[in-house]
């Protein structure tokens, strides 16, 4: 499903991803761990198509198409969704308008039927039940006033109306509380099928309890330096990135 | 007011002179009487064609115990002027909702002068501006509070977003003050619309000028806040018309 070969990509002139080679096959879940600045966010946004972020080397192909020729929204329509280290907050914009707006804009690329006001109500309270975030709370602007972990919960909320094929969280688990941590994991758990994928960019163990990833990586300095399976988070957990990066 | 204003001239201090010379002498200033102890509501759309030089004065005066509304969208012409000189008395209120939308080379501008003559009354001003390309938008406002206006409180805020390097906004309160009990509030910023905000709704799925449209509506909508529900919506619409057409 998703393929990255080679990938060089700098900010500011600066190089982050160092030749970042990663596989994501449909129905498996991938987590990536790794040091503070490794490069995981910078991952994530080079993926998602942030300005800014300057691919010199390497490809990404998704569903076989060029996904780096795409431009984000397009991305979005696609089927990628990035559920961001830090959600932003955009005062005077509501979240009902903000996630009604993205889901019509991705069908009307998709050139699918828009979501009616009853269809969308109905799929924003079922989420919204889901993800323990009171649905009063979505009347607000997004995100404003939000507490950390509600920032998160909303961000699975925005991932559970929109349904992506590919799932990047960029450490969605932190900030959370035990029971936060709880439900978020049982929402990624039930967006897991077949046909879609996940990338978990998380720095600790016990997200990894509840959402068992298919494959792990370590990330190191812009490159992916080791791969295993679940039980590598608990070698990382244990020994520390120190053991591998040798 | 028949000499040609200057740039000296406080009120006139960025505004297209040339243009102002094209069409002076201006009329004379419409009158709005709010009667003691009534509300009158006031919607301003100036949306003159692009050549136009448009200048609307105003002048009001709330009587005791009553209160005007007013709302402005100031987005017409070549250069668009809404001047208002408006005299408080006791215990009135007025409320002014501005939005300035600009593109191209447009002028245009919102000039106020309140003057509390009573005690007590109450001013609240919000101006909201979006100008791109090299265009300029002002925001004059003078507060004035004579002597016999204690317990006066008059807010002014204005914010303006500037799309381009070549668009200006400009804001200058003035305060005036005769009375020692009195609460005078201003504030105002220029900014740019917020990248972060933008990333966050494409990733979403919004195309680039959705995106931006949505966040410019955000931005002036708190030019609308304390207006009648359907009444808003109308004006509302208008703004997202103007500014899929302007920018
Ligand atoms: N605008 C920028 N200009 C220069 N360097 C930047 C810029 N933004 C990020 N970086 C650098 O890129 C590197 C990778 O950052 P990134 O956010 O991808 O790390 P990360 O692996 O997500 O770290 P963390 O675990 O702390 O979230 C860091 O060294 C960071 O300082
Ligand atoms: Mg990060």
């Amino acid at each position: 499903m998703l393929k990255i070969d080679n990938l060089h990509a700098e900010i500011d002139g600066k190089e982050i991803l160092k030749g970042l080679t990663l596989n994501v096959g449909a129905g498996e879940v991938h987590a990536i761990m790794g040091p503070n600045g490794a490069g995981k966010s910078t991952l994530s946004y080079v993926l998602a198509g942030r300005t800014g972020y300057e691919v010199t080397a390497g490809s990404v192909t998704f569903d076989g198409q060029d996904l780096l020729a795409l431009a984000p929204h397009e991305r979005a329509a696609a089927g990628v969704f990035l559920g961001l280290q830090y959600p932003v907050e955009i005062p005077g914009v509501s979240n009902l308008m903000f996630l009604r707006t993205a889901l019509n804009a991705q069908r009307v690329q998709r050139s699918e039927k828009e979501a009616s006001g009853a269809e969308f109500m109905k799929l924003v309270k079922a989420a919204a039940g889901e993800l323990g975030l009171p649905y009063e709370m979505l009347k607000r602007s997004v995100n404003q006033g939000f507490s950390g972990g509600e920032k998160k919960r909303n961000e699975m909320v925005q991932m559970a109306v929109l349904e992506p094929k590919l799932a990047v969280l960029d450490e969605t688990d932190s900030g959370l509380d035990i029971d936060a941590l709880r439900v978020v994991s049982d929402g990624i758990n039930r967006m897991r099928s077949p046909d879609r994928a996940t990338l978990l960019i998380t720095h600790y163990q016990r997200l990894l309890d509840y959402v068992v990833p298919d494959f792990v990586h370590v990330l190191v300095d812009g490159r992916i330096v080791r791969t295993g399976g679940a039980e590598l988070a608990h070698v990382l957990e244990r020994d520390g990135y120190v053991s591998i990066a040798a | 007011m028949s000499a040609l204003p200057t740039r000296r001239d406080e009120a006139w201090r960025y505004s297209d002179l040339a243009s102002v010379a094209r069409v002076w002498p201006v009329a004379s200033p419409e009158l709005i009487l709010v009667a003691a102890g009534t509300r009158v509501t006031r919607l301003l759309v100036q949306d003159a064609a692009s050549d136009a030089v448009a200048v609307h004065d105003f002048a009001v005066t709330v009587e005791a115990g009553a209160s005007l509304d007013f709302r402005i969208v100031n987005s017409g012409g070549s250069y668009g002027r809404v001047a208002l000189d408006v005299a408080l008395h006791e215990g009135a209120v007025f409320d002014l909702g501005g939005i300035i939308i600009g593109g191209n080379t447009q002028n245009l501008e919102i000039v106020t002068t309140v003057r509390h003559l009573g005690p007590a009354a109450v001013s609240r001003q919000v101006v909201r501006c979006v100008v791109g390309g090299s265009a300029v938008g002002t925001y004059l406002g003078k507060v004035a509070v004579a002597r016999e206006g204690q317990k006066t409180d008059a807010a002014q805020s204005f914010k303006a977003l500037l799309l381009e390097r070549g668009a200006t906004a400009n804001a200058k309160p003035e305060l005036e003050i005769f009375a020692d009990d009195v609460k005078c509030a201003h504030g105002a910023t220029v900014g740019e619309l917020d990248r972060n905000a933008l990333f966050y709704l494409e990733s979403r799925g919004v195309p680039p000028v959705q995106a931006r449209a949505l966040l410019m509506r955000a931005f002036l909508s708190d030019a609308l806040e304390g207006m009648d529900e359907g009444e808003r919506e109308a004006v509302e619409v208008l703004v997202t018309d103007i500014l899929a057409g302007a920018l």
